[in-house]
């Protein structure tokens, strides 16, 4: 209960922090970073933190000097968790405001519908989620990890643990979940194991007993689970429940990237295999740093996650390129980001891939225990493969799509 | 054979969830004619009294049992006395406000627990049925839910309290002239309607990632449940939910469980285009 | 009759001219778009619940439909002209074949919102799992959860390349809204819109006075099919994708508040209803004090306790308590305004 309410405090610290910033004297007007996230509806469990690592983000920037001697100013929006609202805050962003940079966008149908009205606007567009690859659009960048990056670091680390050379896929039945899917079955065959099974679950199904039945009719050595969202939650919880933990080991390319670890018990969770770009146990100076800056400002740092760190990397990026370029000029902007630019997050280095748009960063192979995920190796340096086999904006600047990697 | 035993578990299993989730909205709608949106919403805070209560040192079974129907009914009393009481008879309006209510209770749940919340594990240990492992926890909600209708029962049929509140339904003015005050029977109508979702709320929570959004999965099948099963209220929920249960079940096994929720759907489209009163305006009339 | 409806229209064309003339210069006329858009949608509700006394749990079907009708149809067609009109023909023979199923198999209140609630959720589920490669129409890949994006938007008929967007889009979609409330005027006055209001007050009496019943409220179920699915293909225009959170039970839901907010029985209260709250949601999103679930909730229970007539009702009462007793009083619309009860 009393984390509860230090969370509570928290949220309402932070609602009043930002009025209360020093009005340093800054130059000329200040600049203007539009926001758009669902902090409430059901996918405000992503959108939340993510709000506060803009703004923490920005609030360090305006306390270290500001860009190029001007404030930033925040415009965050609440889309509510409705799609309808980010077309109309799209719009709002670039039109009403005329912010000079956009963060944000969550779900993957969120990002499709702002990213041309960005392009059509010529406002820069940085999506700081993990998602399925493919986009190549000189208007926007991506920092989080793609499917084959998490993927080709999982697979062989899992397999490893297994008694046997058997896979079972139980993924998340969108877009995400099937090009993973995809990845998935390719890495198996690539490691000399066989896939036994695949099945795909909207994100809605949360009865998984028919299931555990059908993986166990399969005997499969290893389980690996790329699903998303609470309703998928229960499989792991039913997993556990029918005494199947500990049987077969399972491993994840989605699980804790809401903070799912602390929702599961550590007798449901512990085991679970993942990779990704951030945990909170990462031991770096950069990272408790952030983690301490992040507790003072919204009373605890529980709710980091993944997505949020790679927001607040993503705002961070974005300030030393434009501190670099000199200018808000989009194409300056454009040109200093592809100048092989990287900055050290707590997640790590993460470096711009010049040719996607995409980014270079570390993947961290982990295990939950005890509620957290516990590092066990760092693959350092990882390209974004899947998406460099498909974009290359180099060569065709002009390029407008969202790909579907062919495997 | 093992499979056909853990297809059999998991049929009762379904039918038994089923029966849960839709009582309280089948007590709500069966004698008042209140359709109560906010359902899944009184069963999600049921989960999160049921998870406060375990992590403040209450014995998992109390917690489930007692005090969140307990803690859920005390909800639902406060909402009727001050936003129900006023619609009684104004079945669009109730459906307004009880959504309204849903809204509020998942924002309100957002600020006090946050997002993540810790889950309770299941208290029951799974076990072995040949080469199979299968869910313990199973038998226990198909338990509860066997209590729970011979609850039902024994209430309405056998009891003086069941009996006024059958007879107010009927006739509240009737009631009301016997001498006894309709206002009081909805109150504690809508108390026990509350607290069976608490219950339900609280029983399903070992199973679930417990959010403030959990609600929304629920009303949809337990309101096609309860209004397939037609006027009577006890036969009527049995009787859609068995039927539901054993043909999502079947399709679920035979295909996917996607299938298996449209082959739900699909039954109730059908069942209600043959039996457009539900289940129990044809077969068991009068009966409870 | 035929002078008071000649001058309803009138009064109609004056009030949305100025209206047109107006509202962009307070609010964006982005922003604007989708607030007419969804006002059509509230009228779609509004008429069949309103007037032909029908609740529908799926109105979000229609809409859904016709906003994927049009998506597919511009992938293949590469032109809008025919999309446009197929997004009104297909939800409308949907809701046609429903309504039948329906009302031919004498369905009533409660129970026919289940039917169209669980037809909404099937397609729901249905094109929710649609994320796999090989779930095709044409060329247009239907993509499940993340939607469609991407395809054609509306254009000058016969010229693939003169797009029609941005304000002109706007006052394109305003225009059609009033068209369309004319339409639904017209049909109200005419002898199959009274005929309806009987069925709404008294089904048995109207079906004795030789009336078909069924085949009635099946041809005004399918025009307001039609009307949701126009929306459906205006708003799939309006946001350049369209998901299947078009089709949720949560957008079928604000549907339904939005007439018993605006008022039930009226045709300008749903369109009131809709643009109002979904304005209302707008504005609440640029705040991040309270959580914004938390009080569209509360807005919605206080509203039900202390306006329970609707919003339109509610002015109109206030107008002619005021100022306008004698001269308002006359106009049939008021007469309309009582509420209906169902269930």
């Amino acid at each position: 209960m009393s984390l509860n309410r230090r969370n509570f405090l928290g949220a309402a610290a932070a609602l009043t922090a930002s009025p209360l910033l020093p009005r340093a004297a800054f130059a000329a007007d200040s600049i203007k970073l539009g926001a758009i996230h669902d902090t409430s509806g059901i996918f405000d469990a992503y959108g939340k933190p993510m709000d506060q690592a803009v703004r923490l983000a920005v609030q360090e920037i305006n306390a270290a000097g500001g860009i190029l001697g001007r404030e930033v100013e925040v415009f965050a929006y609440d889309t509510q968790s409705d799609m309808a609202l980010y077309s109309q805050y799209g719009q709002q962003l670039t039109r009403q405001d005329r912010v000079d940079v956009v963060h944000g966008g969550i779900l993957s149908a969120s990002r499709e519908a702002i990213r041309q009205t960005m392009r059509k606007t010529k406002t820069p567009y940085f999506y700081n989620v993990l998602y399925e690859g493919g986009v190549c659009d000189r208007n926007i960048f991506i920092n989080g990890v793609t499917p084959a990056q998490q993927v080709e670091a999982l697979v062989p680390y899992a397999m490893g643990k297994a008694a046997g050379k058997k896979v079972y896929i139980l993924a998340a039945d969108y877009n995400y979940g099937q090009i993973t899917a995809r990845w998935i079955q390719k890495f198996v065959a690539d490691n000399g194991g066989e896939v036994v099974g695949t099945d795909f679950f909207p994100l809605d199904v949360s009865d998984f007993g028919s299931t555990l039945a059908k993986i166990q009719g399969a005997a499969p050595d290893l389980v690996i689970a790329p699903l998303v969202g609470g309703a998928h939650l229960s499989f792991f919880r039913q997993w556990a429940a029918a005494g199947m933990k500990g049987k077969i080991p399972l491993a994840s390319t989605t699980l804790g990237v809401g903070n799912e670890q602390k929702v599961l018990t550590a007798e449901e969770g512990d085991g679970i295999m993942v990779a990704y770009n951030y945990s909170q146990e990462l031991d770096t100076p950069a990272n408790t740093a952030f983690k301490a800056a992040w507790a003072k400002a919204y009373g605890s740092s529980d709710n980091i996650h993944e997505t949020a760190v790679s927001t607040y990397q993503g705002v961070k990026t974005w300030a030393k390129a434009v501190d670099m370029a000199g200018s808000l000029d989009r194409d300056a902007l454009i040109a200093a980001m592809e100048s092989g630019i990287s900055i050290d997050g707590p997640s790590g280095k993460i470096t711009v891939d010049a040719k996607t748009h995409h980014a270079v960063l570390d993947v961290h192979l982990m295990e939950f225990k005890g509620q957290k995920m516990q590092v066990i190796e760092t693959l350092p340096q990882r390209q974004p493969i899947d998406t460099q086999a498909v974009c290359d904006l180099g060569t065709n600047p002009n390029d407008n799509t969202q790909y579907e990697i062919q495997i | 054979m093992d499979l056909s035993f853990v297809i059999l578990i998991e049929m009762l299993y379904a039918v038994a969830t089923l029966v849960l989730i839709s009582a309280g909205l089948a007590v709500v709608f069966g004698m008042m004619k209140v359709i109560n949106l906010a359902h899944g919403e009184f069963m999600m805070l049921g989960g999160y009294a049921t998870i406060t209560a375990t992590s403040l040192g209450v014995n998992v079974f109390v917690a489930m049992l007692v005090i969140a129907p307990l803690i859920v009914g005390l909800i639902g009393l406060v909402v009727e006395r001050l936003v129900i009481r006023h619609l009684y008879g104004r079945l669009v309006d109730t459906m307004l406000a009880t959504w309204g209510l849903s809204l509020f209770f998942i924002g309100a749940a957002t600020m006090i627990f946050g997002n993540t919340t810790t889950g309770i594990s299941t208290p029951i240990p799974g076990f072995a049925v040949g080469a199979y492992q299968i869910n313990g926890y199973n038998f226990f909600i198909i338990l509860v839910a066997i209590a729970l209708v011979l609850a039902l029962l024994a209430v309405l049929k056998g009891s003086r309290a069941g009996l006024i509140a059958r007879g107010a339904m009927q006739r509240s003015d009737m009631a009301a002239a016997l001498g006894y005050s309709p206002d009081r029977i909805y109150m504690a109508t809508f108390f026990c309607g509350s607290a069976l979702s608490g219950l339900a709320g609280a029983v399903l929570a070992p199973l679930v990632g417990l959010v403030p959004t959990s609600g929304g999965a629920y009303i949809a099948k337990s309101f096609i449940t309860v209004i397939a099963g037609g006027p009577a209220l006890i036969a009527g929920l049995i009787s859609s939910a068995t039927s539901f249960g054993i043909v999502s079940q079947i399709f679920t096994f035979a295909v996917s469980p996607v299938m298996g929720e449209v082959a739900l759907l699909v039954a109730a489209v059908i069942l209600l285009r043959l039996m457009p009163q539900g289940i129990t305006s044809r077969f068991f009339k009068g009966k409870l | 009759m035929h002078r008071s409806a000649k001058q309803e229209t009138l009064t109609t064309l004056t009030v949305a001219a100025g209206l047109i003339w107006l509202m962009p210069m307070l609010i964006g006329t982005y922003t604007l778009t989708v607030l007419v858009i969804y006002g059509m949608l509230g009228l779609s509700l509004g008429l069949i619940w309103g007037f032909g006394g029908i609740l529908c749990f799926g109105q979000a079907a229609f809409f859904g439909l016709g906003a994927y009708t049009y998506a597919i149809a511009a992938i293949n067609i590469g032109e809008s002209t025919l999309p446009m009109l197929l997004a009104v023909l297909v939800p409308a023979g949907f809701a046609l074949l429903l309504g039948a199923m329906m009302f031919y198999g004498r369905l009533t209140d409660v129970y026919l919102g289940v039917i169209t609630l669980v037809v909404t959720l099937i397609l729901f589920k249905f094109i929710n799992s649609t994320a796999a490669p090989h779930y095709k129409i044409g060329s247009a890949r239907l993509g499940g959860f993340n939607g469609i994006p991407g395809f054609q938007t509306l254009n000058v008929p016969g010229d693939p390349d003169a797009y029609i967007w941005g304000d002109a889009y706007f006052y394109l979609c305003a225009l059609t809204l009033v068209l369309v409330y004319l339409l639904v005027s017209w049909l109200l006055r005419s002898s199959f819109g009274r005929v309806a209001l009987g069925i709404r007050e008294n089904e048995t009496r109207m079906s004795l006075m030789g009336y078909d019943v069924a085949a009635r409220k099946t041809v005004l179920f399918a025009i307001g099919g039609g009307i949701a699915g126009l929306a459906g293909a205006l708003f799939a225009n309006w946001g350049e994708i369209v998901t299947p959170g078009l089709f949720s039970l949560g957008q079928s839901a604000e549907i339904i508040i939005w007439c018993i907010v605006g008022g039930l029985g009226t045709r300008f209260g749903p369109v009131l209803g809709a643009a109002g709250l979904a304005y209302m949601k707008f504005l609440l999103g640029q705040q991040s004090l309270v959580d914004n679930t938390l009080i569209t909730g509360l807005i919605l229970v206080l509203f039900v306790l202390f306006l329970p007539k609707g919003l339109l009702p509610a002015l109109t009462q206030l107008w002619r308590a005021s100022i306008g007793r004698s001269r308002f009083g006359r106009k049939p619309q008021n007469r309309r305004m009582r509420r209906s009860n169902h269930g």
